[in-house]
C-alpha cells in the first residue's frame, strides 16, 4: 500500500492543483450550465424551478426559425472554412515541398496572417467586403470595377442564405498558413527513402504524390480538420467585428451572447450546451482514435 | 525519495500561490466603502456625451461639495459593453453608486430583480413630479413607483434631409402624410440618388416604429407596449406592407452593413435625400460642420413626440446612498439639465427650461416637447424590456433579408406575448 502511494503520490500531488482547478472551472461550470439550461430562468429573477428539456425544445419550435437559421449559417461557414483552409494549405505546402527558392521567406509570408487577431482582420475585411455596388462600391467590389470585372461584384456576407460563405474568407486567409505548416511537417516526416524508392521504380511526380505521399498524410489531414472544425464552431470574434450581432450572420455563439445580454440565462445555457454537444460529437471520437493509436505505437 | 519530497513541496507551493492569487483579486473591489465617493457608471466616454457629463459633474461639484465624483465610464458599443460589465457587477452585488440606463421599460429587468430603489418620495421632495410632463411621468411609473431620474430627452421620429438634393428633385417642403412622402421618394429616385438612407437593425426598427405611429396614431401606438393594442391587427399588416415598400427606396445593398453614421454620410455627401434618425443627428451634423440639412417629424408623426431618455438610478446596496441622492437631485434640477443638455444636443426633460439657452433645432424640440403627445420607443428602451428589444431586432433583421410580411407579424405578436407587462 505504502509502496504504491510512494509511486503514485508525488505525481498525483504535482498534477493535483491543476486537476482541482480543472474540476471546478471546466467540468464544474459545464455541470452548472447544464443544470441552468434545464430551469425556468428567463429574467434577472431567481429560477422558477425545473422545466425539463423545454428550453431545448423551444429553440427548435421558435416560429422565426432563428436557431435553425443559426445552425445553417454555422454549417455553411464550417464547410467553406474547412474546405478552403485545407485546399490552400495543401496547395501551398505542395509548392514549398518541391524545395522552392526562398522557401523560408514564403513560409513566413503564408504563416503571418495567423499572427493577426480575428478582431483586427475582421475590421479590415469588413471594409474589403463592402456590399455596395455600382456607384456605392467600396473594397473588393471597387477593385473588381477597376479591373472591368463588374459582373463579379456581389453582396458578400449580406447575401441571403449563402452569405456565410463570404464570412469564411477572412478565416481562410488567416488559417491556411497554419494548415500549410501542418502539411509541410507531414511531408517532411515521410522518410526520404520512400521518395527515392518510388523514383527508382520509375514513378512520375504525380504518382509519387498520389500513391506514396498523400496516403501517409491522412493523420495530418484529420488533425487539420479537427482544429479548423472546432475553431469554426466557436467562431465569435470574427463575426462580431465583420457584421456585428445581427440576423444575417448570426451563429449559435452570437445567439448565446445576445440572450445573455437580455438576461435570458436558461436559454443562453441551453444554446451553449447544445453547441458543446455538437463540438463533442466531432472531437470525442477523434480523441479516442488518437488515444488508441498512441497505445498501439 | 528526496526527489519525491521536493516534488511534493513544489506542488504544495503551487497550490498556495493559486489560493493567494484568488484571494488578492477580491480585495480591490470593496475599497471605496464608507467613503464620500460617488461612482457614476455611464457609457459616455467621448464626444458631445462626454462634454455633457462634464457639465453635469461641474454642477454636481457646486451643489454637493462633500461628495466626490468618480467616473466609471465604460466606452464602446453604444452602451452594450457597459451593459455587460454592469450586469456582472449587479450579479455580484457590487453595484456602482449610480448607473446610466434608458428610462422606461428597459428598467423592468432591474426592477424585477430588486436591483434598484424606489425614488417616488424623492420625486415629491425635489418637485420633479410637476417639473416633468405627465406623459413622461406615466411612462416612468411602474406599479405606482418611479425608479429613475431622466437627465435628458431625445426625439426618435425625426426625418432629416439634404436641402440641396431635395431642391434638385423639386421638393420644397417635407411631406406631411405617407402618400406625399412616397411621391417625394419617387422624385428622388428619378434623380438617381438613394431616396432614404438606412442603417442596420435598430435603425430599421426606428423607421418601422415611425410608420406605426403614422398608421395607428399616438394612443394605439402606446397600447402596443402595454398590451391594449393587438399586434395581429390588420392595421399592423398594412404598416408592415408600407414598411416593405419603404425599404425599396433605401440603400438595399448596404443597409445591413451600415451604422447610423454611415447612412448619415450618404446624406451629407449628397448621395441620399432623406434619413430617419433620432435628434442626436443634429448635434452630430453640427459637429461635422454640415449646415445644409432640413428636419421635420416623420410624415404623419406631427404632434407626436417619440422620446427616449438617459436616466440615473439608485441601486440597492449603493455604498454612498446619500451622495447618490445628491447626484440624482442635480440630474433632475434645472441647472443640471441645462449644463448637460446644452452640450449633449438633447433637450431637458423639465418643461420649465428656457429655450433661448439652446441652438435652433433644440428650440423647436423644446416647444414640441411641451405641446405634443409623448410616445416611447422600443429600440431605445423607453417602451420595452431588453429581451423584447432583442426579439424585435432579430425579426427586423430577418425581414430586411427576406421581406416576409406574415413572418414578421408573427414574430412581433410572439415577442409581445412573451414580454408585454401584464
Amino acid at each position: 500500500m505504502l509502496l504504491r502511494l510512494r509511486r503514485w503520490g508525488p505525481g498525483l500531488l504535482l498534477i493535483g492543483p491543476s486537476l482541482i482547478v480543472l474540476a471546478i472551472f471546466v467540468y464544474g461550470l459545464i455541470g452548472y450550465t447544464v443544470n441552468l439550461s434545464l430551469q425556468k430562468r428567463h429574467d434577472a429573477l431567481p429560477s422558477e424551478g425545473y422545466a425539463g428539456l423545454d428550453n431545448y425544445k423551444n429553440l427548435f419550435t421558435d416560429p422565426t426559425g432563428r436557431f435553425q437559421h443559426n445552425l445553417w449559417n454555422l454549417l455553411i461557414f464550417t464547410l467553406v472554412f474547412m474546405g478552403g483552409t485545407l485546399i490552400f494549405g495543401l496547395l501551398w505546402a505542395l509548392l514549398l515541398d518541391v524545395r522552392t527558392r526562398f522557401e523560408g521567406f514564403f513560409r513566413t509570408v503564408y504563416l503571418f496572417p495567423m499572427a493577426v487577431s480575428f478582431v483586427a482582420s475582421g475590421v479590415v475585411w469588413r471594409w474589403l467586403m463592402n456590399s455596395g455596388q455600382g456607384d456605392n462600391a467600396g473594397g473588393i467590389n471597387s477593385i473588381f470595377q477597376g479591373l472591368h470585372l463588374s459582373f463579379l461584384e456581389n453582396k458578400w456576407w449580406t447575401t441571403p442564405t449563402w452569405g456565410m460563405a463570404a464570412m469564411a474568407m477572412p478565416a481562410i486567409w488567416q488559417l491556411s498558413g497554419y494548415i500549410m505548416a501542418l502539411f509541410i511537417a507531414g511531408f517532411r516526416g515521410i522518410p526520404v527513402e520512400l521518395r527515392e524508392a518510388a523514383a527508382v521504380d520509375g514513378a512520375s511526380t504525380w504518382q509519387l504524390y498520389r500513391r506514396v505521399l498523400f496516403p501517409q498524410l491522412t493523420p495530418t489531414t484529420l488533425s487539420a480538420l479537427i482544429i479548423t472544425g472546432h475553431m469554426s464552431m466557436k467562431m465569435f470574434d470574427l463575426i462580431m467585428s465583420v457584421s456585428g450581432a445581427q440576423w444575417i450572420t448570426e451563429v449559435p455563439s452570437v445567439y448565446v451572447w445576445q440572450t445573455l445580454l437580455t438576461y435570458d440565462y436558461a436559454k443562453a445555457a441551453a444554446i451553449a450546451v447544445f453547441l458543446l454537444a455538437v463540438v463533442a460529437v466531432v472531437i470525442v471520437p477523434y480523441l479516442i482514435h488518437v488515444n488508441r493509436a498512441e497505445k498501439r505505437s | 525519495m528526496r526527489l519525491a519530497i521536493r516534488a511534493a513541496v513544489a506542488a504544495g507551493m503551487a497550490g498556495l500561490l493559486m489560493t493567494a492569487a484568488a484571494c488578492s483579486s477580491d480585495d480591490n473591489s470593496g475599497s471605496s466603502s464608507g467613503s464620500k465617493n460617488v461612482e457614476v457608471f455611464t457609457w459616455w466616454a467621448d464626444g458631445g456625451e462626454k462634454a455633457g457629463l462634464d457639465g453635469l459633474v461641474a454642477a454636481f461639484g457646486t451643489a454637493c461639495p462633500n461628495d466626490k465624483f468618480v467616473n466609471g465610464a465604460v466606452a464602446g458599443g453604444a452602451g452594450s459593453n457597459a451593459k455587460a460589465v454592469l450586469a456582472s457587477r449587479l450579479q455580484q452585488n457590487d453595484p456602482p453608486d449610480t448607473f446610466q440606463a434608458h428610462a422606461g421599460a428597459e428598467l423592468t429587468d432591474y426592477i424585477k430583480s430588486g436591483k434598484i430603489q424606489d425614488l417616488s418620495q424623492e420625486y415629491k421632495d425635489w418637485g420633479l413630479t410637476d417639473a416633468f410632463p405627465k406623459g413622461l411621468i406615466d411612462n416612468l411609473t411602474v406599479g405606482g413607483k418611479i425608479y429613475s431620474v431622466p437627465a435628458n430627452i431625445h426625439r426618435a421620429n425625426v426625418l432629416w434631409g439634404n436641402k440641396t438634393v431635395l431642391a434638385s428633385a423639386g421638393i420644397t417642403k417635407d411631406a406631411t402624410d405617407l402618400d406625399g412622402f412616397f411621391a417625394d421618394l419617387d422624385k428622388l429616385k428619378a434623380k438617381k440618388v438613394t431616396p432614404l438612407a438606412l442603417g442596420k437593425d435598430w435603425t430599421q426598427e426606428m423607421l418601422f416604429e415611425s410608420l406605426l405611429i403614422t398608421e395607428l396614431g399616438a394612443d394605439k401606438f402606446k397600447g402596443l407596449w402595454t398590451g391594449t393594442t393587438d399586434w395581429a391587427g390588420a392595421d399592423i399588416t398594412k404598416a408592415i406592407n408600407d414598411y416593405k415598400r419603404l425599404l425599396t427606396y433605401t440603400n438595399k445593398d448596404t443597409r445591413d452593413t451600415y451604422d447610423w453614421t454611415d447612412a448619415e454620410k450618404l446624406l451629407m455627401d449628397g448621395k441620399a435625400g432623406y434619413q430617419l434618425m433620432g435628434d442626436w443627428e443634429a448635434a452630430d451634423l453640427d459637429a461635422k460642420g454640415f449646415k445644409d440639412y432640413s428636419f421635420s417629424p416623420f410624415p404623419g408623426n406631427a404632434g407626436t413626440y417619440q422620446w427616449l431618455a438617459d436616466s440615473f438610478v439608485l441601486p440597492v446596496g449603493a455604498k454612498n446612498a446619500e451622495g447618490t441622492k445628491c447626484w440624482l437631485k442635480v440630474v433632475g434640477s434645472a441647472d443640471g439639465q441645462k449644463a448637460f443638455n446644452t452640450k449633449k444636443g438633447s433637450i431637458p426633460a423639465r418643461t420649465d427650461a428656457n429655450a433661448a439657452d439652446y441652438p435652433a433645432y433644440q428650440q423647436a424640440a423644446i416647444a414640441d416637447w411641451k405641446s405634443n403627445a409623448q410616445v416611447p420607443s422600443c429600440p431605445h428602451g423607453s417602451a420595452c424590456s431588453q429581451g423584447w428589444q432583442g426579439a424585435v431586432g432579430s425579426a427586423q433583421g430577418k425581414f430586411s433579408t427576406d421581406g416576409d410580411v406574415a413572418a414578421l407579424q408573427t414574430a412581433l405578436v410572439n415577442a409581445a406575448k412573451q414580454f408585454a407587462k401584464a
